[in-house]
């Protein structure tokens, strides 16, 4: 009956693992729960699961290992659940191969959003952008001319401001940690230095948005990263 | 009317005297009048009889010497081993102290209570084990013959011809809770010790023989019947006051004793002690000292303190007064203390000695008034007595010597002067040379310079001159009037100087007592409270000091670590230990556990002992000596009520504190049954409402359902949020990870977070172009400005503007939150901040007034200040202000932007 994609859930937590297979199988997917590390690494070798959905906070292992064992042999998108306050977790996750995260609680709406972008991105496999000209909202960007439009008045804007924007634009609506986004702008050698996207932000920002107290496009992600608002 | 009622306070004073009794263990004394009678078997008996009644019965020490019918009664009880202590080559065989408080039996049996233990026992005696014994809850069942009695030894002495070394204080056997008599005619211990049942040591067998002499042995007897009959008398007497038997009571009676450096003072001691016995009445040993004190020997000073302290032991209060005439000084203390009696020794001295210096006795009995004076024979075969007499004068030879010179000089100034001056003028220098004499060397040199100035003065300037003869008779009464004259100046200047140095000793102690007190008052910790008794006390007796307190777990903190410390070895602390636990004073010099190096006193506070004073003499003493006691104990005395008030102090915040912990749980509690519960209830009545009738609901009445259970969950979760970060907070737990952060990016941040709470309120964002970055945590920040703006969005009514401003003024960045609601009360403008604090206006709305306070906490956690005020045109502005850094961030530069 249903034919969605299949998601693998990895929580300890019964109730939490109720609402979740409620809320999915209304949407249509389908729907894998497992206990602890061990079963969920099971499912996710046997049923081939089209997203993992994982806690942190397991049982018999830590949520990371988990994240490196089935980085080990599948590139499916995982999304991390964990509580608030446990922030360097997740960053450790991401930085370990996690597409994104969600901090509990979460409403159903905000995690079928994110769901929604990581099988996208799957979906797109590769890192090339398809299409030659990002849109979202009143912004307007043509990667094959370099040229950027806000309510289409062109913006002009640095090459690092641009490689940012076009970075953010790549993992468009998922969360890049600063260490991803230091890498892929300023190369490997100065993914300590958070400062600069503090300083290049600011710029994008008060280029690109009207308000830059209140972001529509570039969002923070306190102590994690940014993400360019999802599409 | 009076007449038949019970004194309360005497009652009272009785029934809290067998109160502390019943805790205690009861001593019951076996008494006999000498070796032989059977005590120790009548006490054996006792003992079976007591375990047969079921009682836990332990024979402690029963002397090996047992003969065989009372060793056949000790192989029914229970038996504590023998000690052995190794002593000279041989070994010795103790009653095991330590051993029977361990084992904790009901009653304990410890044959022979005068013995005195081997070296490097517990205690010195026997008499202080059991003691021990009782003070721990352990009834004894003890022997003892009238001979060792302390009060009776001069007696048996003079009866007997043996002088008994080992006593026991009256004060024990006048505590015992019973005594038994042992009675058993001569003529019958006579037969029993001809058959060889009485057990003689062989050593000592021929002195033991002579005071087994039937003469002796009957005036035993006597004594120790009459001593047991005292003692009924004195039940009687207790059995009376208690049932409130009127009848003849003895009038209040004092008794003092005036006790001097002499060997016979110990008897008039004993004696007093016995007359205040049969009186009952209280009684002080009285030293008088005098100038001719500052000359006793070494030894006389030593006997002096023996004495003083054998009244001690028997149960006698101990007095030193200073003054110049006895008989004045003695009259005058009798009667500030309300003495009925005064008891003094029958002066052992030549009638012209008297005559010279005067009696005693007969000033006394002059001046006493209506008080009582009872002589009491010396004891004229004391040939010791001459080694402790006062020694003679201390002065050395070269104080001889310069008086001498000081002579010679005189009559050379006289010299010149006698060819215009009359010679009785001539008397004045000399006398001017005696009273120089007098003040700097004491009595001996000025008595010689007086003989010498009147022989100078007879030879140079006397006709015939050069001779010793005199022509005029007249010059005679001169010489004589010129001696008088000059030993009276003598006398009366080494008294004067004698008054000035014991005033100076008296104002160097006070100073000393003084200046400790002062520094101890000004002391709020144990530290310095160590190190002022240290300095004080160890300025005072010459020794290092050391202030030991014992925490309850046991283990001993020593405080105070001035030059003058020191820091007691194993052995010492053990003896620490015992003076904390018994609160007595022990070691060196004393009678308990005299092996170790030091000294200690207890710390003796009103409520016990808070710590001890150890004291390790820079020369040994042989005793401590009243004066030294006294003074050690007031010093001991200050320290500890320092201690005390310190250590009240510390449980007195510690009880703040708690009482403030217990505050705050309640205000968590309240604050959790309330503000959780609140949403829980909604939460639950709405869910329920669903599951019940869900499908006859009407949509619209769903969906409002289905919103306040999404509500009031946001609710909940904000408030275990506060709730764990005021907890991180308060535990030290939270990080502060700073990193140059965007002002405009958390706010950004802050105001996306908070859209939900913000949308029925237009928020205007005035932030500073240019702003620079500033180090902070971007999460704890965030959290702040999440706090503030929910705080406004909760206290003002919908459709009030929020101002959010951020700027920067000297080098700080200043952040505001600004609302229009009711603002706050001016006393709780200070008071919002603190935990679960809810001012009046907030009391009705949602939250445990949490969110302040962790602004607060993380506000100052980044070295910044926050606080609230009232706005011009109504509303509250929160504002904080965190310090910028000095210099900005460095970045790579970058090319100029693409396109034209």
């Amino acid at each position: 009956m249903v034919d969605g994609p299949k998601i693998l859930i990895v929580e300890d937590e019964q109730e939490i693992r109720r609402f979740l297979r409620a809320s999915l199988e209304n949407h249509s997917y389908r729907v894998v729960e497992s206990q602890t590390a061990r079963e969920g690494l099971l499912h996710a070798a046997e049923d081939h699961p089209d997203l993992v959905l994982l806690d942190l906070g397991l049982p018999d292992a830590d949520g990371l290992d988990v994240i490196v064992k089935l980085r080990g042999w599948t590139q499916v998108p995982i999304i991390v659940l964990s509580a608030r306050g446990r922030e360097s977790d997740k960053v450790k996750a991401l930085d370990s191969g996690a597409d994104d995260y969600l901090t509990k609680p979460f409403s159903v709406g905000e995690l079928l959003a994110r769901i929604r972008v990581a099988l996208r991105h799957a979906e797109r496999g590769g890192d090339e952008l398809e299409e030659p000209i990002f849109t979202l909202d009143t912004l307007r960007v043509d990667l094959a001319r370099r040229q950027v439009f806000v309510s289409d008045k062109e913006v002009h804007l640095t090459p690092i401001e641009y490689r940012l924007l076009t970075t953010l634009i790549k993992y468009a609506g998922k969360v890049i940690t600063h260490r991803q986004l230091l890498k892929e702008v300023w190369g490997p050698d100065s993914v300590f230095e958070t400062h600069y996207l503090r300083v290049y932000m600011t710029h994008l920002r008060r280029k690109i948005e009207r308000d830059p107290a209140q972001p529509r496009f570039l969002l923070t992600d306190p102590g994690i990263g940014y993400r360019l608002a999802a599409p | 009317m009076n007449d038949g009622r019970r004194d309360p306070d005497a009652l009272l004073a009785r029934v809290q005297a067998e109160e502390a009794k019943k805790a205690r263990g009861k001593l019951k004394i076996f008494f006999g009048a000498s070796p032989g009678v059977g005590k120790t078997y009548t006490m054996l008996e006792a003992g079976r009889e007591q375990a047969r009644e079921g009682l836990d019965v332990l024979v402690g020490y029963i002397e090996p010497h047992v003969r065989p019918e009372t060793q056949a009664l000790v192989l029914g009880l229970d038996m504590l081993a023998r000690k052995e202590v190794p002593y000279r080559g041989t070994k010795l065989v103790e009653f095991d102290l330590e051993a029977a408080l361990a084992k904790r039996p009901q009653l304990i049996l410890v044959d022979e209570l005068a013995h005195s233990n081997a070296p490097g026992m517990t205690h010195a005696k026997r008499w202080q084990d059991v003691l021990q014994l009782l003070e721990a809850g352990i009834s004894v069942f003890t022997t003892l013959n009238v001979q060792h009695l302390e009060s009776l030894k001069d007696v048996i002495a003079q009866i007997t011809g043996v002088s008994v070394a080992e006593t026991v204080p009256d004060s024990v056997f006048d505590g015992a809770d019973e005594v038994e008599l042992v009675d058993l005619p001569a003529d019958d211990l006579l037969e029993r010790m001809r058959e060889g049942k009485v057990y003689l040591p062989h050593q000592a067998e021929r002195a033991i023989k002579n005071f087994f002499a039937k003469g002796n042995l009957i005036a035993l007897r006597e004594l120790a019947l009459r001593k047991a009959a005292e003692r009924v008398g004195a039940q009687m007497d207790d059995y009376r006051q208690q049932q409130g038997v009127s009848g003849v009571w003895p009038v209040n009676e004092r008794l003092l004793v005036c006790v001097g450096p002499s060997p016979f003072s110990t008897r008039l001691v004993r004696a007093t002690r016995r007359i205040a016995g049969s009186l009952k009445a209280p009684w002080v040993a009285v030293h008088v000292e005098t100038p001719a004190d500052s000359r006793l020997s070494e030894n006389a000073r030593e006997l002096l303190s023996q004495t003083l302290h054998l009244a001690e032991q028997l149960g006698g209060e101990t007095a030193t007064i200073t003054g110049p005439n006895l008989p004045d000084e003695l009259i005058h203390y009798a009667r500030s203390r309300n003495v009925t009696k005064i008891i003094v020794g029958k002066p052992n001295r030549s009638r012209w000695k008297e005559w010279l210096q005067g009696s005693l006795v007969y000033e006394l009995t002059r001046k006493c008034g209506d008080i009582d004076v009872y002589v009491i024979t010396g004891d004229r075969d004391d040939k010791t007595s001459s080694a402790q007499q006062p020694s003679p004068p201390h002065a050395s030879g070269n104080a001889y010597l310069v008086s001498v010179l000081i002579v010679l000089a005189c009559t050379l100034i006289s010299w010149p002067l006698s060819y215009t001056l009359a010679a009785a003028t001539l008397i004045m220098v000399y006398l001017l040379g005696i009273v120089a004499i007098a003040s700097r060397f004491g009595r001996g040199p000025s008595v010689l310079a007086s003989l010498l100035s009147v022989a100078a003065f007879d030879f140079f300037f006397v006709p015939p001159f050069f001779t010793f003869a005199v022509q005029d008779t007249e010059y005679i009464f001169t010489f004589a009037v010129m001696l008088a004259t000059a030993l009276t100046i003598s006398t009366l200047t080494t008294r004067v100087t004698f008054q000035a140095e014991s005033a100076r000793a008296r104002e160097r102690r006070a100073a000393s007592l003084y200046a400790m007190s002062h520094q101890l008052a000004a002391a709020r910790t144990l530290e310095q409270i160590a190190q002022a008794a240290v300095r004080h006390v160890s300025d005072a007796v010459d020794a290092k000091v050391a202030v030991l307190v014992a925490d309850p777990g046991g283990a001993w903190a020593s405080l105070g670590s001035e030059t003058n410390s020191f820091e007691p070895g194993p052995h010492d602390l053990a003896v620490a230990r015992w003076v904390l636990d018994h609160e007595e004073i022990a070691g060196h010099s004393t009678a308990t556990l005299p092996g170790s190096a030091g000294l200690y006193l207890p710390l003796r506070a009103s409520h016990g002992a808070v710590g001890v004073l150890g004291i390790l003499p820079s020369t040994p003493w042989k005793t401590i000596g009243p004066d030294r006691l006294h003074l050690l104990e007031t010093l001991s005395g200050l320290t500890a009520l320092a201690t005390e008030r310190v250590q009240l102090a510390a449980e007195a915040a510690r009880i703040r504190v708690q009482m403030e912990t217990e505050k705050l749980r309640n205000s968590l509690l309240s604050a959790v049954s309330h503000d959780l519960r609140t949403p829980l209830s909604v939460i639950t009545g709405a869910a329920s409402t669903l599951v019940d009738v869900e499908k006859s609901l009407d949509p619209a009445v769903r969906e409002e359902l289905l919103e306040s259970i999404l509500d009031e969950a946001e609710h909940l979760n904000r408030l275990v949020v506060n709730l764990l970060d005021m907890t991180r907070l308060e535990a030290g737990a939270i990080e502060v990870k700073r990193d140059w952060q965007s002002v405009e990016e958390i706010v950004g941040v802050a105001l996306g977070r908070q859209s939900d709470q913000l949308k029925d309120h237009p928020v205007v964002t005035r932030l500073e172009p240019e702003l620079p970055f500033v180090p902070m945590d971007d999460l704890l920040i965030e959290q702040v400005l999440i706090n503030l703006l929910e705080n406004a969005a909760k206290y003002s009514p919908p459709g009030a503007p929020i101002e959010l401003t951020a700027s920067e003024e000297s080098g700080r960045l200043v952040v505001e939150v600004a609302d229009r609601g009711a603002g706050l009360a001016p006393e709780d403008l200070e008071r919002v901040f603190e935990k679960f604090f809810r001012s009046n206006s907030a009391i009705a709305r949602p939250g445990a007034g949490l969110g302040l306070a962790i602004c607060r906490g993380i506000i100052e956690l980044h070295g910044g200040t926050i606080e609230a005020k009232n706005r011009d045109g109504g509303g509250a502005v929160f504002r904080f202000s965190l310090p910028l850094a000095s210099s900005q961030p460095t970045i790579p530069a970058d090319e100029a932007p693409t396109g034209a």
